[in-house]
């Protein structure tokens, strides 16, 4: 956000000078409330984080016994070591991180190209094509239809399967068209004159002038491909070596969950003898997957902050 | 064309000539966008257009080893079954439910928050608490689930020791262990992910409104609550519309992830949605003809709702999506 969007009242402070005791109380007892909501605001969105990266610094066999709060009870690091010594996590890991890079280089060219296409106005083929992303937003054909043509194109249990069905999608080719359409016109008209190709136009003056835009887009769909789990779940559950780290972690909550849900399940279920070995649980395994899940994204973002409000621009959704 | 044909022939040649934007000359000399675009078109009708052909199986007695010629034409029974169906009644029930519950729960959390975050003067405050509150919104269902589990969990969950703390209950609570708990879990598990990140749009249709309105306010006596009433509040009623149609027509659409990840044996009455039924009937069990069905009346439901919603907004005069 802006810093200029934050006080549309400059003057909040004046108008109460010469009212009553209420009225000069009451600016001070609107700020305390806010700042005490704003604390907890804070306090409610970051402890549940804290504490799993607390958890998963502790000795897993110590945090059964509770009170792991804020700070570690008894400092190990055993629980990342043994999920990077496991060899499943690890390739999963190398998995989400290649299918996150070629996801979000292949989103970012192939729609930045195509927004380009449809900003040209003398383009004969701008509004059908337009027309035909535009509707894919609003309909979708389902689970089985979608499942049976993964399975007809042969792309079941493979690795494209995480990047090839989702490299557009419309939501962003219009963001980015928006955006196109601000620059000069005279930019592309100057680089006509010098006899560049439409290629060459977009590649060499469009894409550069994009980063801000591209860079919201950017993040948007590495989140997103990092954050995926149902394709893995649904393509290539029965090949090991194609699993993601999201859908690790969903196999391992959901062995975790059914013991809470039912506390007659005695914990430590479902981990394999070996973890057994090295004294640490599904708890804190299970701490130690989300820290590392969550923290390639959480060091990313605030960076890109100012920018959101670009990528969010819902106004310019109408054709 | 024919009829106009017939009408007035005379008139044809020039009105064709009009219609006719674009010539051989043109599509070569834009052969260069026609490559740029052309392909990721077919790439898209093949992946968004090309499956809703298989819808077709939604009237049919399905087999998977049969060829299309072959299949068994039932015509709208796997809908009369569906809608006669004890279980896709709860499903439907759960999904609107929940679709809802997230849909108030979402907007009236946001808009206040936003509200809040504006009266906030001290810019550096303002950004670090912005920055925490968009943390949720980059964590996969996944890990939130997970977070929402341990926090719920009897044995440590934050939830029980707090309560507990407070003196609201004396013994921990089961949370998802317990339907009844169940809707008002998703709904609060959405709030905690997406609030902070849904006031951004809020906070920039805030920072669009004229500074002369408040100034104007303030001069006929306006206080704080008086502007957000008559300033702010309808200066982002069009960035609101817009997101309520928006999200009206996705309200069907509002479960899977968080259901499927923390619904249990349990709970199962409650948690389960349109889209866990069409995976539990259609890849699991190999129903695809009915979980094909439940999908289609998903979208098609989606579709009218959007549409409706989109004509109420046009006859309200506000801005419309489509």
């Amino acid at each position: 956000m802006d810093n200029r969007q934050i006080s549309p009242q400059p003057n909040a402070g004046i108008k109460y000078r010469k009212n009553s005791g209420i009225g000069r109380l009451e600016p001070f007892l609107f700020t305390t409330f806010n700042t005490v909501f704003m604390i907890c605001l804070v306090i409610v969105t970051l402890y549940p984080f804290l504490n799993t990266i607390a958890v998963s610094f502790n000795v897993g066999n110590d945090t059964i016994r509770g009170g792991i709060y804020l700070w570690p009870r008894e400092w190990t690091t055993q629980n990342y070591k043994a999920i990077f010594a496991s060899g499943y996590v690890y390739d999963a890991f190398f998995i989400s991180v290649a299918r996150t890079l070629i996801s979000t280089l292949l989103n970012i060219f192939l729609t930045t190209m195509l927004a380009y296409t449809l900003s040209r106005k003398d383009y004969v083929f701008r509004k059908v094509i337009t027309v035909i992303f535009v509707l894919t937003m609003y309909f979708n054909a389902g689970l089985i239809p979608n499942y049976f043509l993964i399975k007809d194109l042969h792309l079941l249990n493979t690795f494209w399967v995480y990047v090839v069905p989702s490299m557009i999608s419309a939501f962003n080719l219009i963001v980015i068209r928006t955006y196109i359409l601000t620059l000069p016109e005279a930019l592309i008209e100057s680089a006509k004159i010098d006899g560049a190709g439409d290629f060459k136009i977009f590649w060499r003056v469009i894409f550069p002038l994009c980063k801000p835009v591209l860079a919201t887009i950017a993040l948007f769909v590495a989140v997103g491909a990092w954050n995926a789990w149902f394709d893995a779940f649904i393509y290539t559950s029965s090949r090991q070596h194609l699993s993601t780290l999201q859908y690790e972690l969903m196999k391992l909550i959901s062995s975790t969950m059914n013991s809470n849900a039912n506390p007659s399940v005695a914990h430590g279920s479902g981990m394999t003898a070996e973890s057994a070995r090295d004294m640490v649980t599904p708890i804190s395994i299970r701490a130690a997957i989300t820290v590392v899940a969550s923290v390639p994204i959480l060091l990313v973002y605030p960076f890109l902050q100012k920018y959101f409000v670009v990528g969010l621009n819902v106004g310019s959704v109408k054709e | 064309m024919a009829e106009t044909l017939t009408q007035q022939p005379v008139a044809r040649p020039p009105k064709r000539k009009k219609e006719r934007r674009f010539t051989w000359k043109q599509i070569k000399d834009q052969r260069q966008l026609i490559w740029m675009s052309v392909p990721l078109t077919l790439y898209i009708m093949l992946f968004a257009y090309y499956p809703v052909w298989g819808w077709t199986m939604a009237f049919q007695n399905y087999r998977p080893n049969k060829s299309f010629g072959e299949q068994e034409w039932v015509g709208f029974k796997q809908f009369h079954f569906l809608f006669t169906d004890d279980n896709f009644i709860r499903v439907l029930r759960n999904t609107v439910a929940m679709g809802f519950i997230n849909l108030v729960l979402g907007f009236v959390t946001a808009i206040i928050l936003a509200l809040l975050l504006n009266e906030i003067r001290k810019v550096l405050w303002k950004r670090v608490v912005q920055t925490i509150s968009y943390l949720p919104h980059f964590l996969s269902w996944i890990i939130v689930t997970g977070i929402v589990a341990t926090s719920l969990s009897i044995n440590d969950g934050i939830v029980n020791i707090v309560l507990m703390k407070l003196h609201i209950i004396n013994e921990p609570i089961l949370w998802l262990s317990e339907g009844k708990y169940f809707w008002g879990i998703v709904g609060a598990s959405h709030v905690w992910k997406e609030v902070g990140w849904n006031t951004i749009i809020y906070l920039a249709a805030i920072a669009s409104i004229d500074p002369a309105l408040y100034e104007a306010a303030e001069i006929d006596g306006a206080n704080r609550y008086k502007k957000m009433q008559y300033v702010t509040l309808p200066g982002i009623k069009g960035t609101v519309v817009i997101l309520l149609i928006m999200s009206i027509g996705h309200i069907l659409e509002a479960g899977f992830e968080v259901q499927y990840l923390l619904g249990n044996g349990l709970v199962v009455d409650w948690a389960e949605t349109i889209d866990i039924f069409v995976l539990k009937y259609g890849l699991a069990q190999g129903n695809y003809s009915l979980a094909t069905a439940g999908g289609i009346f998903k979208t098609v439901v989606s579709i009218t709702m959007l549409l409706l919603a989109n004509g109420v907004a046009k006859r309200l005069g506000e801005e419309r999506l489509l």
